[in-house]
């Protein structure tokens, strides 16, 4: 009967991160003062489960831990408590805490005891600290039974429990039920077997005994109560309180002696010996705790079992059409195309729905921001409201992994820098309190993700000043609006005019940028001074496919990521100048482009040698323009992308590859690499075998 | 029928104890074998798509049921002269280990021959000879009086394909 328990500990972390999450959400909405039930109820349900769960699955400091926050949610829940910004943020760090227990248990290193028995002291000291309305004095009872009364008097608990009939047939164990209570304290059990009947009679599935406890044991009724929680219904429980004249030293209540704080210290020493134990247990390595899965919802499940669904019915009605060629008919022969048809929509249907159990929706990016704007605020004693919309939008999952870190940047940049103080803000004619949205939506294949701010916007002078300073501009050099608020993307730029913990380092920008880059996507910003500054993500909705344009050089076929195609055009010799008789330029109405023989490049024969007849698709990569010399566009299409280092190695201007219709393979090109390239040409001609001369 | 079986259990306890089975491949009329453990499958000469800026004896790419493949032309590798593909010449499709795991690469030879088990002491050290470095042959072996030559397709499969990527990756 031995179930490996540990199975479901992965399941158990990941759930109660999620209800981690809840609860913080849950509690940055509480409305200091009149919190709303269903709020609240949220909470406690999330808080009760991960407690429930650590409980079962034996992480006793974590579930210990979130008792307190269990019991003071649940009297504000009752209404017995009001909810004070106090408790609030001690209930918001002890979410924190309890993450960091939860990550520690998951990866089996020592729980940070010390934090944990502060925040329980906050928290038992809220709970000390008297309710509200007529049921205080019962609520106060409960926290308080192991401080109080176990010091007077409380030497433990006699539980009389005798199980209905059929209780065991639910599965209900009552030998698993004392270990558990044994666990709490110095149990001692004594069983009434009178019940029992001669052996012929006894059904072994039913139950006839019934058990007299006794646990010496400072614990609190309620962990009593809850272990026969779910036998309540089947059995006669009674739980009565044995109470000794006189308070027994040699009791675990030895230890309560002052107020309530340093009342938790025996749970706390108790504490500290499983931690000690378990990294031993634990040298298994947590590895396995990188694995990454994703929960899909039963509808994207369902889609897709409806799709192969049809695609089962399609091919076996392309099956049923005889394959006998010698008689096949007009007849036949539609039906086979009508099943080409379907086919090719299943086709495509069914890829669209295994892209989609791919896609998260882009709340699980923004939903840490909420918590950082309300830490923020605090800290730097700003104003600030956070708005999000779009939240539904969806996102790959790689992709969403990695925009977090430059979303959070950005996101702190603009409550440092971008959001004004509260007195000046009100000088500016402001609001007193700033705001900072968050929008995500759809566009043309692609995803934005805007983040704007109504602070003080950018100070132009400033940024070129800096630029001007770090060497970046020349002094007199005359930029366009968006020439220099590019300048903030520039490696170790910053404006901040006092360095902070929180940003202005001037590490970043260029990170966030080059992060967006690798993603295939871009960032923009604008800004008006005084009214506050719009960064706009632009990302590719997954990295497994991309649109390409399909281009022809030589015999060989490429493709161009269409997103850093600017366009395309025929090239007319008037248009092209040399520089120095090397780099040939091509005139596109004001600006000059270096032009790229792609064949020059690659290497390829070609016959034509000149430019007449030849197309140039200008592409922009990295923020600069070339234009690629091709023999011939051929069509647009989504290509899957292919790496071309799992089997072999990274190539210079080629960043995958992938395989056409027809099966054969065709090379993605890397335009920012292309563009590098070109300035720095490989040496002509291929690298010599260099088998022989490493032999010599 | 009896009789095949036994051999065949003979044989592969023979596997388990201390030979090897080789695949052969003839290259400008000689004898090469390659672990038979490490092949993965032999398909026809099929055109690549050719990769710019590398060496003349990586052939190109193909689509290896959804995998991209690089192909190594053997011939090309060992300096020997270029003989036009004809109906005979195979790729030999190959798994490479090397420090950053495992790789599946393909090679272009003149054609399959045989399988053998050669015993390891039957093996014999390559002697130094000029025309390919001894660190890409683990040996050679004699079989029914021919001589075969038995390549390290780790080193060999490696040496100057991968170098450059760790170049790269610096």
């Amino acid at each position: 009967m031995a179930i490996d328990i540990t199975q479901f500990h992965e399941t158990f972390f990941e759930e109660s991160f999620e209800g981690l999450d809840i609860m913080e959400s849950g509690l940055l909405n509480l409305d200091i003062g009149a919190a709303d039930n269903d709020t609240v109820n949220s909470i406690f349900r999330a808080a009760h489960s991960i407690k429930g769960g650590s409980a079962t699955f034996g992480f006793t400091e974590v579930a210990e831990f979130t008792h307190g926050m269990e019991t003071l949610l649940d009297e504000m829940r009752d209404g017995s408590r009001d909810v004070t910004q106090t408790s609030v943020d001690t209930l918001l760090q002890s979410v924190d805490c309890l993450r960091e227990m939860l990550a520690a248990s998951r990866d089996k290193t020592p729980i940070d005891t010390e934090r944990a028995a502060v925040l329980k002291g906050e928290l038992e000291a809220i709970l000390a600290s008297g309710t509200n309305g007529s049921t205080s004095e019962s609520t106060h009872q409960e926290p308080a039974t192991p401080s109080s009364d176990t010091s007077a008097s409380h030497e433990g608990w006699m539980i009389k429990f005798k199980p209905h009939h059929d209780m065991l047939r639910t599965g209900n164990d009552p030998v698993r039920m004392f270990r558990e209570l044994g666990d709490l304290g110095e149990l001692s059990v004594v069983v009434d077997i009178s019940q029992l009947p001669v052996l012929d009679d006894l059904d072994p599935e039913e139950s006839y005994l019934s058990w007299e406890l006794t646990l010496k044991s400072d614990v609190e009724i309620e962990k009593v109560k809850e272990i026969f929680e779910w036998v309540e219904d089947e059995c006669d429980f009674d739980i009565s309180e044995i109470k000794s004249e006189v308070p027994e030293v040699d009791q675990a209540a030895g230890d309560n002696v002052t107020e309530s704080v340093a009342e938790k210290e025996p749970a706390s020493s108790t504490q500290i010996k499983p931690v000690a134990v378990k990294p031993a247990a634990g040298t298994k390595t947590s590895a396995s705790t990188d694995s990454a899965s994703i929960r899909v919802s039963i509808d994207k499940v369902d889609a897709l079992i409806n799709m192969v669904g049809e695609l089962v019915i399609t091919q076996s009605m392309i099956g049923q059409l005889d394959c006998d060629f010698d008689d096949f008919d007009n007849s036949r022969m539609e039906k086979l195309r009508d099943g080409l048809t379907l086919l090719e929509r299943n086709t495509r249907e069914l890829q669209e729905s295994v892209m989609r159990i791919r896609m998260l929706p882009i709340s699980f990016a923004f939903n840490r921001f909420p918590r950082m704007v309300h830490d923020l605020c605090q800290k730097l004693d700003k104003k600030i409201e956070l708005k999000t919309t779009g939240e539904q939008t969806e996102l790959d999952k790689t992709v969403m992994e990695k925009i977090g870190d430059p979303l959070v940047h950005l996101v702190r940049n603009s409550i440092d820098h971008g959001i004004e103080m509260p007195e000046e803000r009100l000088a500016a004619n402001k609001p007193e309190s700033g705001t900072i949205e968050l929008n995500a939506f759809h566009k043309g294949g692609n995803i934005i993700i805007e983040i704007k701010d109504d602070g003080a916007g950018f100070n132009k002078d400033r940024i070129k000043e800096k630029a001007i300073e770090r060497e970046l501009i020349a002094s007199d050099e005359h930029l366009s609006d968006d020439k220099i608020y590019d300048l903030i993307f520039q490696p170790g730029f910053s404006t901040a005019e006092q360095l902070s913990d929180i940003s202005g380092r001037g590490v970043g920008m260029d990170v966030v940028k080059r992060n967006i880059r690798e993603l295939g996507g871009s960032i923009d910003v604008t800004s008006e001074e005084g009214n506050g500054t719009t960064f706009t993500i632009r990302l590719p909705l997954t990295l497994a496919i991309l649109d390409g344009q399909l281009v022809c050089v030589g015999d060989e076929i490429y493709i161009t990521p269409l997103v850093s195609i600017v366009e395309s055009l025929q090239i007319k010799e008037e248009f092209v100048n040399n520089i120095a008789g090397q780099t040939e330029l091509y005139k596109v109405r004001e600006d000059y482009i270096p032009i790229v023989r792609m064949h020059d490049m690659f290497g390829i024969d070609v016959e034509r040698k000149g430019l007449e007849g030849g197309l140039l698709v200008v592409v922009e990569g990295d923020g600069k323009k070339a234009g690629l010399l091709v023999d011939e566009l051929l069509g647009q299409q989504q290509v899957v992308i292919k790496s071309l280092e799992t089997n072999y190695k990274r190539v210079d201007g080629v960043s995958g590859a992938t395989i056409l219709g027809d099966g054969t393979v065709a090379l993605i090109l890397d335009v920012d690499g292309l563009i590098d390239l070109s300035r720095n040409p490989p040496t002509p001609g291929n690298k010599p075998d260099n088998l022989a001369r490493e032999v010599a | 029928m009896s009789t095949a079986q036994q051999i065949d259990t003979n044989s592969s306890v023979d596997v388990m104890t201390d030979t090897d089975q080789y695949l052969t491949f003839i290259l400008a009329g000689e004898e090469y074998g390659v672990d038979i453990l490490r092949v993965q499958e032999i398909k026809g000469w099929d055109s690549v798509t050719p990769i710019p800026n590398t060496p003349d004896y990586i052939k190109g790419v193909i689509n290896l049921r959804g995998t991209i493949v690089p192909i190594i032309d053997l011939r090309h590798r060992f300096s020997l002269d270029e003989i036009p593909y004809g109906a005979t010449t195979v790729v030999i499709v190959l798994k490479v280990n090397n420090e950053n795991g495992k790789r599946t690469m393909g090679i272009v030879v003149d054609a399959v021959s045989d399988v053998y088990n050669v015993a390891a002491e039957e093996m014999k050290p390559p002697p130094d000879f000029g025309a390919i470095s001894i660190d890409y042959v683990k040996g050679l072996a004699t079989v029914e009086d021919k001589m075969v030559i038995v390549l390290e397709i780790d080193k060999l499969l490696n040496s100057g394909v991968m170098d450059s990527t760790e170049s790269l990756l610096q």
